[in-house]
């Protein structure tokens, strides 16, 4: 640490950090002579229940229909496009709900996606789509973002509901299920391919392949 | 006092006249028995005809129903879904019926590359059919059964 002592002139900033973290290091590798070992060990357990509860709480919160429309981004615009729609409202009353198709469900992937989400973070704050106009000129490319997720994990979020391997294709209409058995079966395609637009409003599709 | 038993007769005319309106419930195929003055109770909806199979046209220019549901299907402005499969690049792959080249004149009958915008919006004329009897009566017969019963030996 003879670089501390230095007489000659004030250290830099980064120097002081570097030492900090030195001295940081040496309090941390000592061992304790205050508590005991025991103590520790249950201290840093319980710690870390309430760290890591308190981490998959404020995550649930985030994944909730009601956190995702306190914003009027989503409640004005595609949360009110979404309610018109089969994943809505049906006929045996099951709901799709925002994170169901949005947010991957297992937990690697959540934890990816909400890294990512810190970009809409960063929307909201300046207000990238704090308008109607100026969520309609965006429209496009946000949709562009989920049309890309869904086919690069192969519509993982509808198949978290909709498996090809429980469809019973006798029960579909026959246009439903002759697609099906073509494109779906085969793998040619994935969901997302053909049904884009189910739950929200569609941008202008002018240049999206399969799209006039 | 024939001034006063016309009006009388007139009141008791017109009292009459409303009294029978009001009391008369005129049974109509569409709105059923409801009486004019009330607001019946809607029908039940009936679900789609969803077959996918061509449904034979009346008469030559009837523009042909959808065989179909079109459930939050959109067209507007930003997107076409029934060009989705009806577009003349999309049928090999749908193998649904192309859009009829008539619709792709603009009103100088000139041929355009695509969909004229005057026919963009497919329900306009296209409409899909629910599975209902039809609610009003009509005797309608096709241009094929009509010329039959001129000709010679025809049906009648």
């Amino acid at each position: 640490m003879s670089g501390v002592e230095l007489p000659a002139k004030q250290p830099g900033l980064l120097w002081r950090a570097w030492a900090f973290m030195l001295e940081l290091w040496d309090v941390l590798i000592r061992p304790s002579s205050v508590f005991g070992l025991g103590v520790l060990v249950l201290a840093g357990f319980v710690a870390g229940v309430i760290f890591w509860g308190g981490f998959n709480t404020a995550l649930e919160v985030t994944n909730t229909e009601k956190f995702c429309t306190s914003c009027h981004e989503m409640r004005d615009n595609v949360f009110v496009e979404l309610k018109s729609t089969i994943h809505f409202t049906n006929r045996s009353g099951v709901r799709a709900s925002c994170p169901d198709c949005h947010v991957p469900h297992n937990w690697t992937d959540k934890i990816a996606r909400k890294m990512q989400a810190s970009q809409e973070v960063w929307g909201k704050l300046f207000g990238s789509i704090n308008t109607r106009e100026k969520f309609l000129d965006k429209r496009l490319e946000l949709a562009l973002h989920e049309w890309a997720r869904f086919k690069a994990n192969d519509s993982l979020e509808c198949r978290n509901c909709h498996s090809a391997d429980s469809m019973d294709i006798t029960k579909q209409s026959p246009r439903a299920s002759v697609a099906h058995q073509r494109f779906l079966f085969t793998g040619e395609k994935t969901c997302i391919d053909c049904h884009k637009g189910i739950a929200h409003h569609l941008p202008d599709m002018h240049g999206v392949p399969g799209w006039q | 006092m024939i001034r006063k038993t016309a009006i009388l007769l007139l009141v008791a005319a017109i009292a009459a006249g409303t009294g029978t309106l009001a009391a008369q419930t005129l049974n109509s195929g569409l709105r059923g028995p409801t009486p004019l003055n009330d607001e019946g109770p809607a029908a039940p909806m009936t679900p789609m005809r969803n077959t996918s199979e061509k449904e034979v046209r009346n008469y030559p220019e009837q523009p042909p129903v959808i065989p179909h549901s079109i459930d939050g299907y959109q067209i507007d402005l930003q997107s076409n879904k029934c060009l989705s499969c009806h577009a003349r690049s999309r049928t090999a792959e749908s193998q649904a019926p192309m859009i009829s080249i008539t619709h792709f004149m603009d009103r100088d009958g000139q041929f355009l590359a695509s969909i004229s915008p005057r026919r963009f919006f497919c329900t306009e004329c296209h409409v899909p059919q629910n599975v209902v009897g039809p609610p009003v009566s009509n005797d309608f017969v096709d241009i094929d059964t009509m010329l039959s019963r001129t000709a010679p030996g025809g049906r009648r």
